[in-house]
């Protein structure tokens, strides 16, 4: 079998191997989960002090976020995996990846917030300091309840995004979806079906989120 | 700490393979993305449907996977590629799904009078596409078509996990025969961020070159 010519798809294996690798998929979604939950803050955190009337706060902000965007994913989190040891900070593979994937991923939302943000008409801002609003309070009260829900789809599609970049995790040990798959390969010799349930799997899923996100969008409209 | 100089020769070996994946990636991209978009755009049913599969099936499924089912699973169907083709294909295919939906809205966003004009004078359709349509739609498409050459370009560190040598390989390789950290994913994350601003510098003037009929024109 292994190392031979063609191979034909063993359908009773692939029903064997099946519980393993939804095991599996609950590691991934739960690293998609905490990963965006990440994102999702400091994307907003980005988006505010990129509108600090303070230079000093200001550009480095925007060039982080600049840096994030133009690396790729995989350095950053071998950056994470290898550099934060040597500082101290010793952390698990999974948080390592989690916290990867949010700042990989927060330099895009902070781009969507703020599409969001700046779609905000300047009277509202204007309103806010005639009130005598405290920029804290602008921002809670006034800005964020507006900018928020028309970008909830764009978020949405970088919810699915950072699902579909999970798998590089595997790099460093995480046994989500598709290290488990490999695992399973290396094991029996037999990478087809672990593979391919892992691709269908991945299918589904980000084509059903992507029906949901479909649906956000005709609710809360586009920015 | 000593200048890091040392370890640039290697890092930059591993440039070299980037370039050249980044290269053949957009190589496979752009006509891919040209196909799949103006299928999807066709009078005919199946050529329709044809794009729809490969634009899901790309776009629904991550990037790795596909580069490792291409790598260790489709040899076991008796198809055996390199890594470097692996890559390419892989890598220019996924680019391509999404620049499909580039294409496809840039294509539909031209109004329907052009091609109406287009006929009135007599074009044959491809004539209408070529030097009506898509001269029109390219402006629209190069802005989010240079943000996904960028995608690819970050995409290519994927590689690394089939064997290929490329730049995040080299720096891995790097770091356990070496230990510096530090320096070494701080150098490949400073060249690959240099090679991003070059390539969206060069995005830019291509942009207000294509564009630059529109000024004439109106």
């Amino acid at each position: 079998m292994a190392g031979g010519g063609k191979v034909t798809f063993d359908w009773a294996y692939t029903l064997d191997i099946l519980p393993a690798l939804l095991n599996a998929l609950v590691v991934t979604i739960q690293a998609t989960l905490a990963g965006m939950a990440l994102a999702l803050i400091l994307g907003l955190l980005w988006a505010v002090l990129r509108r600090s009337p303070q230079p000093a706060v200001r550009l480095p902000a925007a060039g982080l976020v600049a840096f994030i965007r133009s690396t790729p994913l995989l350095v950053q989190i071998y950056f994470l995996f290898f550099v934060l040891p040597g500082a101290g900070v010793v952390l698990s593979p999974f948080l390592t990846g989690v916290i990867a994937l949010g700042l990989h991923y927060s330099a895009y939302t902070a781009e969507v917030y703020r599409a969001g943000i700046e779609a905000v008409p300047k009277g509202q801002w204007e309103a806010a300091r005639a009130l005598n609003l405290s920029p804290g309070h602008t921002w809670r009260a006034v800005i964020l309840p507006q900018a928020l829900p028309p970008v909830i789809p764009a978020l949405g599609n970088y919810l699915v995004a950072m699902f579909k970049d999970s798998p590089l995790l595997a790099a460093i040990t995480v046994t989500e979806l598709l290290q488990t798959a490999k695992l399973i390969g290396a094991e029996t010799f037999r990478y087809l079906e672990p593979l391919t349930l892992v691709g269908i799997l991945f299918l589904i899923i980000s084509l059903l989120a992507s029906r949901l996100v479909h649906h956000l969008e005709r609710r809360y409209g586009t920015v | 700490m000593p200048p890091p100089f040392d370890l640039l020769p290697p890092l930059l070996d591993g440039a070299r393979v980037t370039l050249v994946l980044t290269a053949g990636g957009i190589a496979v991209a752009g006509p891919a993305a040209l196909t799949g978009g103006l299928a999807r755009l066709s009078r005919r049913r199946w050529l329709r449907a044809a794009s729809l599969v490969y634009v899901d099936l790309f776009r629904g499924t991550s990037a790795l996977v596909q580069l490792f089912w291409a790598y260790f699973a489709l040899p076991l169907l008796g198809i055996r590629l390199g890594a470097m083709t692996v890559g390419i294909l892989v890598l220019g295919l996924n680019i391509g799904a999404y620049g499909a939906e580039v294409v496809r809205g840039a294509v539909r966003a031209v109004p329907q009078v052009q091609r109406e004009a287009g006929r009135a004078l007599g074009f044959s359709d491809r004539q209408i596409l070529w030097r009506v349509v898509l001269p029109q739609a390219l402006p629209a498409m190069l802005p989010p078509l240079g943000n996904l050459s960028i995608e690819l370009l970050k995409s290519t560190a994927l590689v690394s996990l089939i064997t290929l040598a490329d730049l995040t390989f080299q720096g891995q390789a790097l770091r356990a025969a070496t230990l510096r950290s530090t320096e070494i994913f701080a150098l490949v994350l400073l060249l690959y961020f240099l090679t991003a601003q070059t390539m969206s510098w060069g995005m830019r003037r291509l942009e207000s070159r294509v564009g630059r009929w529109r000024a004439v024109a109106r």
